[in-house]
């Protein structure tokens, strides 16, 4: 499997997924760049994805909806921040109403794609996808991280074991 | 990000409420036991107001309860909430799990 590692940060409200795959960084950077390839992944696979428009460029604007097993739609939008073709971007993932329009009320998830080279030509790829954020939570996000503490998924399993 | 795997502003409340140590100890503590909120107090070098504050967290997220008695407030652990935001977390996990599985099919084609 081409998973290394999903890493959730509570503190952070971040999860990290490390995987890796034996094609060099211009490749992988493919998947991502074609709007054809893009949707063959984009979608779990019973919810298909189907992109619109794609615009990879700081400022630009990737559309796409993914159909559901009935016929239902999910439409969502990339505001792309930052583009640095072909090992890094990071956009706005939100969503979007039945037209494709944002839809404001939706929290946005930040995601920051990394590709590394490996020494044998293969690609580290790490997506960072950080939880809308607003004052009142960094605030508190400051408070949680006083005591430096990055803590996992493993605390809520600790926690529901404690409580048996 | 698909409405019907995931319901993103319960993500956020539930990273949100996770965020911070004293919640968690919290959610830990009255998981266990109902405690007033007075009692949770006591528990922490902190004002009753800013516990009274972090429950409020909580129990917006839905992995608390909070319950008047007589002049005291009982604050218990939703044990099937705490579940269910373990397994919100997971399906946003998943989604990335099947986009790294399908990428990876799409490159296996080129050879």
């Amino acid at each position: 499997m081409p998973i290394v590692r999903v890493d959730k940060d509570l503190d952070n409200h971040t999860m990290t997924v490390v995987a890796e795959y034996d094609a060099p960084v211009e490749r992988v950077w493919q998947l991502y760049a074609d709007p054809r390839q893009l949707e063959r992944f984009w979608g779990p696979p019973t919810w298909p994805a189907t992109v619109v428009d794609h615009d990879l460029i700081p400022g630009g604007r990737v559309t796409y909806f993914m159909t559901g097993p009935d016929g239902e739609r999910a439409a969502g939008y990339w505001d792309v921040v930052e583009v640095e073709a072909p090992r890094r971007f990071m956009v706005e993932d939100g969503f979007a109403d039945d037209t494709g329009q944002p839809n404001p009320d939706m929290p946005k998830t930040r995601m920051e794609l990394e590709l590394d080279e490996r020494g044998d030509g293969g690609t580290t790829m790490t997506v960072v996808s950080t939880f809308a954020s607003n004052a009142a939570m960094t605030q508190m996000l400051e408070m949680g991280m006083e005591d430096g503490m990055s803590q996992a998924m493993g605390q809520i399993d600790a926690i529901l074991a404690e409580a048996g | 990000m698909v409405v019907g795997l995931l319901s993103p502003p319960e993500t956020d409340r539930v990273f949100r409420a996770l965020a911070d140590p004293t919640r968690r100890d919290i959610l830990r503590t009255v998981l266990t036991q109902e405690h007033s909120v007075s009692a949770l107090a006591r528990r922490y070098p902190m004002s009753f107001a800013a516990v009274q504050k972090h429950v409020a967290v909580l129990e917006e997220a839905g992995l608390v309860t909070k319950q008047r008695r007589g002049r005291e407030s009982l604050v218990t652990g939703d044990f099937e909430r705490v579940r269910n935001a373990r397994s919100v977390l997971g399906a946003f996990e998943q989604l990335w799990r099947d986009r790294v599985a399908q990428m990876d099919q799409i490159l296996a084609e080129d050879r």
